[in-house]
């Protein structure tokens, strides 16, 4: 009976995801990656996002910082761009949608040169990377518990 | 460049900073049971070429600090060594202007993140054929 009540929440918690707007369809691609030679594989994938993803966003800040105290060249604003390309580039590779849609309006204010917007939507990406990141490691620890014959069904859509 | 024979499989350098990036594009080529190499740079690419003739095709990211996928293309096209070698550029902004310079430069083709199992069939399976 728990066993059962725990998969309906896996499924639930997946569900709220996708229906949140957290997750697209690439997550789906990545169930389907997993089998039994790689039983773990989405939640591998999901942490070296994170490892990677948390990295790219101090270097970030740290590009931020060194930019609040000098005269913005057009160079600055390209280099950002590059980090937050490689910031969107491995969200739309898990399926991370909110934070790959705040990336792309990041990346357009850098190229508009405009540090404003570019600081107010740095912190949106760092809001929406930490809201799934919460909601990842939830829905994983769920899935940990119900076991490795109920994935695959867990995993289903 | 090692030549093979229609039909063999292939062994792919996979050239993506992201190791995100990496593990998906070499699960993709390895589910289509082809060998894979994977780097995190193009200058690795390069070394890796220089070092291995067996390598039948690059799939890389265009977006790399330091080198680009389109400066590894170029590289690779301008190498009397290398230029045979089929070279496929990927990346989550879908940029004409990109892609046709991709294009023009000799890349075989110009994948879209988050690249598909569907994309990596399409593209091998058109090198095989060759």
């Amino acid at each position: 009976m728990e066993g059962s009540n725990m998969q309906r929440q896996v499924v639930y918690l997946k569900k709220c995801l996708f229906d949140q707007g957290y997750l697209d369809e690439q997550f789906h691609q990545l169930e389907e990656l997993q089998d039994d030679v790689s039983p773990n594989f989405v939640e591998e994938v999901v942490t070296l996002f994170f490892r990677d993803s948390s990295r790219l966003i101090g270097i970030i800040e740290q590009a931020f910082k060194i930019l609040l105290c000098r005269q913005k060249h057009p160079q600055d604003f390209h280099r950002l761009r590059t980090h937050v390309e490689r910031l969107k580039g491995s969200s739309c590779s898990i399926g991370a949608l909110k934070v790959k849609s705040e990336c792309t309006l990041f990346g357009g204010y850098c190229d508009e040169g405009n540090m404003d917007r570019c600081l107010r939507s740095f912190q949106n990406v760092k809001r929406e990377h930490a809201i799934l990141r919460q909601k990842l490691e939830a829905y994983f620890q769920l899935l940990r518990q119900v076991g490795p014959s109920e994935k695959a069904s867990g995993s289903g859509n | 460049m090692s030549s093979f024979a229609a039909g063999e499989l292939m062994h792919v350098l996979a050239v993506d900073d992201s190791s995100v990036d990496r593990t998906l594009i070499a699960t993709l080529l390895r589910s289509s049971k082809h060998r894979v190499t994977t780097v995190d740079s193009g200058k690795r690419a390069l070394e890796l070429l220089g070092l291995e003739s067996d390598v039948n095709m690059i799939i890389t990211d265009y977006w790399m600090p330091e080198m680009t996928g389109y400066e590894l293309l170029k590289k690779v096209k301008e190498s009397s060594v290398l230029r045979q070698i089929p070279v496929v550029i990927m990346s989550s902004e879908n940029v004409p202007t990109r892609i046709n310079k991709c294009l023009e430069e000799g890349a075989e083709d110009f994948l879209l993140k988050p690249v598909r199992s569907s994309d990596v069939r399409r593209v091998c399976g058109r090198m095989m054929m060759r």
